[in-house]
């Protein structure tokens, strides 16, 4: 084929064009919702063959996971230790005992994990109670909004997911997180870990990771550890349908959420 | 005209070499982070951004000052900056690139670089900063490279450097605005939300800026023949008295909405900065000399007769420069994270490594300076002489 200069940069052109644009309706697109089901059906309609990639069908279907976590059924040191403790064995949490460590799930005493419901003169039981936290999985999280890459983005049943091959390391994420739940790997994490679980991927330094409500359990058709953990205590389930064990425990119950004034709809509920 | 730069005294190439000798010693401490990860920073958990971050910061607001000498010259036609101007879009050029730089020392997967560029998110504002600051990257070595080398050809500037003159005087705004937003849009951090953020970051970088410049010139006088000229030096100050003034206005402003307000959120990173939180007061003396040196150097600057003495002029620059730096280059970050999402304080102070590391990319940022105010003042001596 004879292909002059001109043609050459032509084609290249034009195909670098094309590319830039894709890029940029991507992240257009992530702005507003849109997904990827057009680019899907568009190559199936010109003959290619689209992924074979099935999931699991026990796999755990929803729009929006949430979760209600039952204060009062949180009593002893155990109850709390059980759930945090499965999720750092089977996660791979690194056991670092500094200012740069690395938490999942973990408690704080009820006037820090609340704040602005700061009361001097609050019944004392809940006063001085423990509140597990994780990551709000936030119905319009800031982190995803920040994130440069889209290393950090939300998933289709609601999960805020970090790709941890993509993660530049910039924790932008880390700043646009009102509720704290991320943590950076400031150095190898592998020699902190005591045992490796091979079923989950290690992190390498200077990622940033964070709570992923156990996407890989829910694909199995898993609850999420320290749902599975908490023994009834922690109820989880899909906040967008009416008849979930989720919706059903909130609709009966007085519950609360952290900084709900900020608009990001967090998904974990704290019934007390 | 780049060969300017390979003909110099002997005195040139010393503090070249110094210069290269230093930044040896520096990258020794960046290959150590890049080996152990940023672990041997300062930074932790609650404060997951520390100096680099910072420096970024003050640094843009450097670039975007130039435009503290292009509005006057190119939309005013105010000459006597003709002999100024050219070192001001050069100091430009060079704090981009130490911005750049400081970013890049600041990830903790460097190598990942480029997935900005390959996987761009247009919500994210870090995109938008590198699409700005690249560009302004861009405008400033076209625009200060064509006119140099016109002025040395003894021909008008070609036309079409006219629209990117303008173009760059709203470029340089965008780069701090822009700045500003990386930290004014996070709906958890209460010290750092706040509309009138870039406008502060704007009066801070148009004073600052100019008074690096000044201080700058007036340490290159000391070795080259080349004068900027008294009115230029006096215009500037003036410039830089305003921008000062604004500047302090507009802190007083922010502590007004948050101590007459009484809410707790926007009070808690000012009272950590000014008399501590919960104890933990490692900031507080940095603080008070800042506030300190803020005063000072408005009192020199505002009266015309203790402004236009040289030597008056200088102290009060550099007390201004440490002054914004404290507060901008250094405590605007940290106290940012404080308290954190728990009402906890985690304090922060830099490690010597981290330092190392800042000092390295200054450096390389004096290199780049060093160079090209080498050629631009070589080709303003013959041209003026």
């Amino acid at each position: 084929m004879d292909i002059d200069k001109r043609k050459f940069l032509k084609v290249i052109g034009i195909t670098s064009a094309l590319w830039v644009g894709s890029r940029f309706t991507g992240g257009l697109s992530s702005v507003f919702g849109i997904g990827d089901t057009l680019d899907k059906k568009a190559l199936a309609d010109a003959g290619f063959e689209i992924s074979k990639t099935l999931p699991d069908p026990k796999a755990l279907i929803g729009k929006q996971w949430a979760v209600a976590i039952d204060l009062r059924q949180f009593k002893t040191p155990d109850d709390y230790k059980k759930c945090i403790n499965v999720c750092d064995k089977i996660h791979n949490i690194p056991d670092i005992h500094t200012k740069q460590d690395v938490k999942w799930i973990w408690e704080e005493p009820y006037d820090n994990a609340f704040p602005e419901q700061h009361n001097n003169y609050m019944e004392g039981q809940l006063k001085d109670k423990s509140v597990i936290l994780m990551c709000n999985q936030c119905e319009f999280p800031p982190c995803v909004r920040v994130c440069p890459t889209g290393a950090t983005f939300k998933r289709h049943d609601g999960i805020v997911m970090m790709d941890y091959h993509r993660c530049i390391g910039c924790r932008y994420c880390m700043a646009g997180c009102p509720y704290g739940s991320r943590s950076f790997n400031f150095r190898d994490p592998r020699p902190f870990i005591k045992k490796i679980d091979p079923d989950y991927p290690t992190r390498t330094k200077g990622v940033v990771e964070k709570c992923d409500f156990c996407a890989e359990r829910l694909d199995k058709g898993l609850m999420p550890a320290c749902v599975e953990a908490s023994k009834g205590a922690m109820v989880f389930g899909d906040i967008k349908d009416p008849n979930s064990d989720v919706r059903r425990i909130l609709s009966n119950n007085f519950s609360i959420r952290r900084k709900p004034e900020l608009g990001t709809q967090p998904n974990v509920f704290y019934i007390i | 005209m780049i060969e300017k730069a390979f003909y110099g005294s002997k005195k040139y190439w010393i503090w070249i070499l110094f210069l290269l000798a230093f930044l040896g010693l520096c990258f020794h401490f960046y290959l150590m982070q890049l080996n152990q990860g940023l672990t041997i920073t300062g930074m932790s958990r609650n404060v997951s951004w520390g100096l680099y971050i910072a420096q970024f910061t003050y640094l843009v607001g450097v670039a975007a000052s130039a435009v503290m000498l292009v509005i006057p010259y190119y939309l005013h036609h105010y000459k006597a900056f003709s002999r100024m101007i050219i070192l001001g879009e050069f100091m430009a050029i060079a704090a981009v690139t130490m911005c750049m730089l400081f970013i890049f020392v600041d990830l903790g997967q460097p190598m990942r670089v480029m997935n900005v560029i390959l996987h761009p998110q247009l919500h994210s504002v870090m995109f938008w900063d590198m699409t700005v600051l690249s560009g302004y990257l861009v405008l400033n070595l076209l625009i200060g490279w064509t006119t140099l080398e016109s002025e040395r050809k003894n021909v008008a500037p070609p036309s079409w450097v006219k629209p990117l003159i303008y173009l760059s005087v709203v470029w340089a705004i965008s780069i701090h605005t822009v700045t500003a937003f990386l930290y004014a849009g996070l709906p958890g951090r209460p010290y750092w939300l706040s509309a009138i953020m870039a406008a502060r970051f704007l009066a801070g970088a148009f004073c600052a800026g100019p008074a690096i410049l000044l201080l700058l010139v007036f340490l290159v006088q000391k070795f080259v023949k080349y004068r900027v000229g008294e009115e230029s030096i006096q215009t500037l100050s003036k410039i830089v008295t305003y921008a000062m003034s604004a500047n302090v206005f507009f802190l007083l402003l922010e502590i007004f909405t948050a101590f007459y307000s009484r809410i707790p959120e926007d009070m808690n990173a000012f009272r950590y900065l000014f008399v501590g939180l919960d104890g933990h007061t490692t900031l507080v003396p940095y603080m008070w000399v800042s506030a300190g040196l803020a005063i000072v150097s408005l009192a020199i600057l505002i009266p015309p007769q203790l402004r236009n003495n040289t030597k008056l002029l200088t102290v009060a620059l550099i007390a201004l420069v440490i002054s914004t730096w404290i507060d901008k280059g250094f405590s605007l970050i940290a106290a940012g994270f404080v308290p954190n999402p728990f009402d906890r304080v985690t304090e922060y102070l830099p490690t010597f490594p981290e330092i190392m590391i800042v000092l390295g990319v200054y450096t390389i940022g004096i290199l780049i300076l060093t160079i090209l105010w080498k050629v631009a003042i070589s080709v303003k001596e013959k041209t003026t002489a």
